[in-house]
């Protein structure tokens, strides 16, 4: 342990002798470790960021929808309105393998309207959408009070309805509304559940301004006969999700008479491709973080190395007496390698805290959720592998002045004092 | 203590090679002291720097203490060099960012000894040597014959068998020569061997045998 301290005082006297320039060098280090850290603490906010607003959605989700015909097929004309029906559910189930969540969809004035709600003695324009239990297995959400949609509602066309917080708030403000009533086109509902979305974002925000009611009362209540608005569903684990959307489309397209090439008679859409180009943003922005770090942290390396060779240059003839008095090579190597090592460490070191430090800040100046700039952290493994990479950052700065200085000759180091 | 036989060393130059040591003989018994004197570009130096494991030699053989020090690992070389021998310069080659102490604790530092032991050793090497109250003063504070003094008792401070000395008051006036030494026949006389490189007969005069280095040859007298 003494010794150990020893070894330390003397790496400190060298540092003391330089100071300007040991100061210039550690600030590459710091700089590099600085800037790594920043950009992989908010690259990490981003795809944490829009991955939230994803919602945690399956990636595996495929949503169907209908819409009008193109080609002519069996003797009718294009410009047909395609009309998906309840019965269309249980034969995709049946002819589909694959499958884990099939939920129907329907949207009270079509997509993304907004209807003038009642309730609490306030009026309120939100979205309403018929839909089945299933669907908080592929819209993640959590109630906050009372339930979702439960299978009896479907079954005994209940006119209940489960209310996103937002529009708890805009029409109760702090008070639970489960019992209470809303109306919606002259109808009213009893509210049984609020909830609060996992999605972040837009996308979370528009999830908490809706109102659900279950689909079979839709149907009755609004008097849409059996018809569907959009099919949702998500695949097995190891389905994949643009293979279920054909042959989901195929079976559409066969029960409705649709012609086989008539793409535009049926709309749909699958998170799987988004996902993936979104995986393929991360990784790029990823390697870009990881090649732009390393270099600014490599040139910092160089900058450590260098001064580590001017100064073992300077220190040749006292490095020639230490060999004199009985200092092996490996000694001498292993002197070199701590300074190197408490300059790139101390450096590094201050580099991860401020930079830490810089992240914490911004976020709490950003706020946790942030949709764009995410939610810039550090993880603890991005802070193992910046400590690891220091290390070997100091082994290399070494690397070039440890030769040297080993192969400092006592005799002509001596002769040149 | 040192046996030396047909000992030669060459030294690369200009393409070919410069032969400065042409087979030497010579034996060193413990305890003894030996002047080596010789004009300048004798080979002195060479002699002195082979003797101390500070560079290696072509042919013959040198026994140190009766070991073979033909190609010796560096390691050992090293081990030897902190343990049984001892150098002093005649630039006296003390680290300036240190003071008197640590200056002379440094071979210490490299057998491991603890940093308390090191420097009470140090402390006590360095009174032997009459610099007792000097121990914080670093060598820019010092006078030449102090810094010597310094580089005497740093040799002297690992009980070292040998101490070898390159022209130790080349760079000091008479009196100071004077009692260097002094100092160093106190070193010799509590048993320690002791080689001396020089060009001041007085100063060869003391020791108990000069040899005489002549064109890379041991002479009787020059
Ligand atoms: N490293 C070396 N490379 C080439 N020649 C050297 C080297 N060291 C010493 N010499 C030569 O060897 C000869 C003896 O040198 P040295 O032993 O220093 O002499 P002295 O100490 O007797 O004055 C000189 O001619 C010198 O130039
Ligand atoms: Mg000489």
């Amino acid at each position: 342990m003494s010794m150990a301290l020893d070894t330390w005082l003397e790496v400190w006297e060298v540092v003391r002798r330089n100071r300007l320039r040991t100061l210039l060098t550690m600030g590459g280090v710091f700089w590099g470790m600085f800037m790594l850290l920043l950009m992989a603490g908010f690259g990490k906010g981003l795809e944490r960021g829009v991955a939230n607003s994803l919602g945690g959605r399956s990636s595996n989700a495929v949503f169907v929808w209908s819409q009008s015909t193109s080609l002519a097929y069996r003797g009718m004309r294009p410009g047909r309105e395609v009309d998906f029906k309840n019965a269309d559910l249980p034969a995709i189930r049946n002819e589909v393998s694959g499958i884990e969540v099939l939920v129907p969809r329907m949207q009270l004035g079509g997509f993304r309207n907004r209807t003038e709600i009642v309730g609490n003695g306030k009026t309120g324009a939100f979205q309403v959408m018929g839909d089945a239990p299933d669907l908080k297995r592929i819209q993640p959400m959590s109630m906050r009070s009372g339930r979702f949609i439960n299978p009896l509602d479907m079954e005994q066309e209940r006119k209940v309805a489960v209310i996103g917080a937002q529009v708890a708030k805009e029409f109760w403000g702090e008070v639970d509304p489960v019992g209470d009533s809303i109306q919606c086109n002259g109808v009213w509902f009893r509210v049984v559940g609020v909830f609060d979305s996992r999605q972040s974002g837009d996308t979370g925000e528009r999830a908490e301004s809706t109102i659900h009611i279950p689909f079979a009362t839709f149907q009755r209540a609004f008097n849409i006969g059996d018809s569907v608005g959009w099919i949702a569903l998500t695949g097995q684990p190891d389905a994949s999700a643009v293979a279920l959307e054909e042959e989901v489309r195929q079976l559409l397209a066969k029960r409705h008479r649709i012609h086989p090439d008539d793409e535009p008679a049926i709309g749909s859409y699958n998170a799987e491709e988004e996902w993936r180009q979104l995986q393929a943003t991360f990784a790029g922005i990823r390697l870009f973080v990881v090649i732009v770090g390393s270099f600014t942290l490599l040139s910092g390396v160089v900058g450590v190395s260098n001064i580590l060779l001017v100064t073992v240059r300077e220190r040749t003839s006292e490095i020639g007496l230490r060999r004199a008095l009985g200092a092996t090579q490996g000694q001498v190597i292993r002197m070199i390698l701590r300074e190197a090592m408490v300059l790139v460490g101390v450096a590094g070191y201050a580099g991860l805290v401020i930079g830490v430090a810089f992240l914490e800040l911004s976020r709490w100046l950003v706020g946790a959720d942030n949709p764009t700039l995410g939610n810039p952290q550090v993880e603890l493994n991005l802070v193992l592998i910046s400590g690891i990479c220091l290390l070997f950052a100091g082994a290399l700065a070494a690397w070039v002045p440890a030769r040297r200085a080993a192969a400092i000759s006592p005799v002509e180091a001596l002769r040149a004092e | 203590m040192i046996k030396l036989s047909g000992l030669r060393k060459s030294y690369a130059s200009g393409g070919g090679r410069l032969e400065v040591l042409k087979g030497l003989d010579l034996h060193i018994r413990p305890g003894e002291s030996v002047a080596i004197m010789g004009s300048s570009g004798s080979g002195k130096s060479t002699l002195l720097n082979v003797l101390g494991l500070l560079d290696g030699f072509d042919e013959g053989s040198y026994l140190l203490a009766d070991q073979d020090m033909k190609d010796l690992p560096e390691v050992d070389s090293a081990g030897i060099r902190s343990r049984t021998l001892g150098f002093v310069f005649q630039s006296f080659n003390l680290l300036e960012t240190k003071d008197a102490i640590e200056n002379v604790a440094l071979p210490l530092y490299y057998q491991q000894v603890r940093r308390a032991e090191r420097m009470a050793q140090a402390r006590a090497m360095l009174e032997r040597v009459g610099l007792g109250d000097r121990g914080d003063h670093r060598p820019s504070q010092l006078s030449g014959g102090q810094k010597q003094r310094v580089a005497i008792a740093r040799a002297l401070v690992s009980n070292p068998k040998v101490i070898l000395a390159d022209e130790p008051t080349g760079a000091l006036d008479t009196a100071t020569s004077h009692e260097i030494m002094d100092l160093l026949d106190e070193v010799q006389q509590s048993g320690i061997t002791l080689v001396v490189v020089t060009h001041e007969p007085d100063i060869a005069e003391r020791m108990q045998r000069t040899i005489y280095l002549r064109d890379g040859r041991i002479v009787d007298e020059l």
